[in-house]
C-alpha cells in the first residue's frame, strides 16, 4: 500500500550550514542557497549582454529585449516621468522571472538537490509587494502632500456620495498589497503542490501494478501538460507584478 | 459525522471554486478572442489588460485551491 503523499514537504526550510538553535540569525538555509543561485544566474545573464557592441548578438539582444519590453510597459502606464521608476520594476519582474522559471528546472535529474521554490514563501513576495507599496505612498504623498487623498475620490462624484466611495475606494487601496503579494505566492504554492500530487500518484499507480499502469500514464500525460501551463503561469505571474506595480506608481505619480 | 470524512468533504467542496474561476479565465481569453478578431488592429495594445483579467481570475481561483489544502494538510 502506497504511504500519504506530503506536497507539503518541499516547502521546509532546512538550515544546510549552522542551526536554528538559540535564535541564530546568520544561518545559510536550502532558500538561501537557492536565492543566491537565481542571483549568480540573474548577474550572468545580464553581464553577457551588457558589451555595447554596436552590432549586437544574440545575447545582446536578448537582454536589451528583455530590458525594452519592460521600458515599454512602465512607458505606457505611467508616462514620461516613467523612467524613473524602471529600475524597481525591472528588477522585481526579472527577480520573479527567474526564481519562477528556475523552480521548475529538472536539477534533481543530474544532481542530488531539487530547486527549491523561493517565491513560494508569501515572506518573499510579501515583502516585494511592500517595497513596491513604499515606493506608492512616498511618491505619492511627497509629489502631492494631503491632496493624494484625492486619489479616493474619483472625477465626478455626487457630493452625497462621497462618504461612501472614500470607504470603498480606501478599502480597495489597502487590500491592494495583500493581493499584490499574494498572486505570485499562490500561484507557484498551488502550482508545485500540483505537481507533486500528480508526480506521487504515476509512482503509486506504477506500483500497485494491473490498471493502475493506466491511471499512471493518464497522470503522466496529465502532468506533462500541467508543466508546460505552470512554465506560461511562472511567466505571467511576473509580469503581471510588473504591470501591477507601473499601474499603482501611475496613480500615485499622476493622481487621476 | 467523523471528522476526517468530513475535513475531506470539505476540501472536496473548496475545490468546486477552482472548476468557477475556470470559467472566468475562459471567459476573459473569450471575450478578448471576440473583440479581437472584431478590431484586430488594436488588439496588440490591450494586452497588458488580457493578462490582469487573466491573473485576477485566476488568483480567486488559486485560493480556493490553497484553502482546500489548509483544510487537508493543516492540522
Amino acid at each position: 500500500m502506497a504511504g500519504k503523499i506530503d506536497p507539503m514537504e518541499q516547502f521546509v526550510i532546512e538550515p544546510v550550514a549552522g542551526t536554528f538553535h538559540g535564535h541564530n540569525p546568520f544561518v545559510l538555509t536550502n532558500s538561501g542557497i537557492w536565492t543566491l543561485i537565481i542571483l549568480g544566474t540573474i548577474w550572468f545573464f545580464m553581464l553577457g549582454g551588457m558589451k555595447r557592441q554596436l552590432v549586437p548578438g544574440r545575447w545582446q539582444v536578448a537582454v536589451e529585449g528583455l530590458i525594452g519590453f519592460i521600458e515599454d510597459t512602465v512607458d505606457a502606464s505611467i508616462g514620461p516621468e516613467g523612467r524613473k521608476y524602471l529600475p524597481w520594476v525591472f528588477t522585481s519582474f526579472v527577480f520573479l522571472l527567474f526564481a519562477n522559471l528556475m523552480a521548475y528546472m529538472p536539477t534533481g535529474l543530474v544532481s542530488a538537490a531539487h530547486p527549491y521554490t523561493v517565491t513560494a514563501q508569501f515572506t518573499i513576495t510579501g515583502v516585494m509587494s511592500i517595497i513596491s507599496f513604499a515606493i506608492v505612498l512616498i511618491v505619492g504623498f511627497s509629489r502631492h502632500g494631503l491632496h493624494f487623498f484625492s486619489l479616493f475620490v474619483p472625477h465626478g462624484t455626487p457630493k452625497v456620495m462621497v462618504p461612501l466611495i472614500f470607504l470603498v475606494e480606501l478599502i480597495s487601496f489597502a487590500v491592494r498589497p495583500f493581493s499584490l503579494g499574494l498572486r505570485p505566492f499562490i500561484a507557484m504554492f498551488a502550482g508545485h503542490i500540483l505537481l507533486d500530487v500528480f508526480g506521487a500518484f504515476v509512482i503509486q499507480g506504477l506500483q500497485a501494478g494491473g490498471g493502475g499502469i493506466a491511471i499512471s500514464i493518464l497522470c503522466f500525460l496529465f502532468l506533462a501538460f500541467i508543466n508546460a501551463l505552470e512554465l506560461l503561469v511562472a511567466a505571467i505571474q511576473a509580469y503581471v507584478f510588473a504591470i501591477l506595480t507601473s499601474l499603482y506608481i501611475n496613480d500615485a505619480v499622476n493622481l487621476h | 459525522m467523523d471528522p476526517a470524512s468530513a475535513k475531506v468533504i470539505g476540501a472536496g467542496l473548496a475545490a468546486i471554486g477552482v472548476g468557477a474561476a475556470s470559467i472566468g479565465v475562459g471567459f476573459v481569453f473569450g471575450s478578448f478572442l471576440q473583440s479581437a478578431l472584431r478590431n484586430p488592429a488594436a488588439a496588440d495594445g490591450q494586452q497588458g489588460r488580457l493578462f490582469i483579467g487573466f491573473a485576477a481570475a485566476e488568483l480567486l481561483g488559486l485560493m480556493a485551491f490553497a484553502i482546500a489544502m489548509i483544510i487537508l494538510y493543516a492540522s
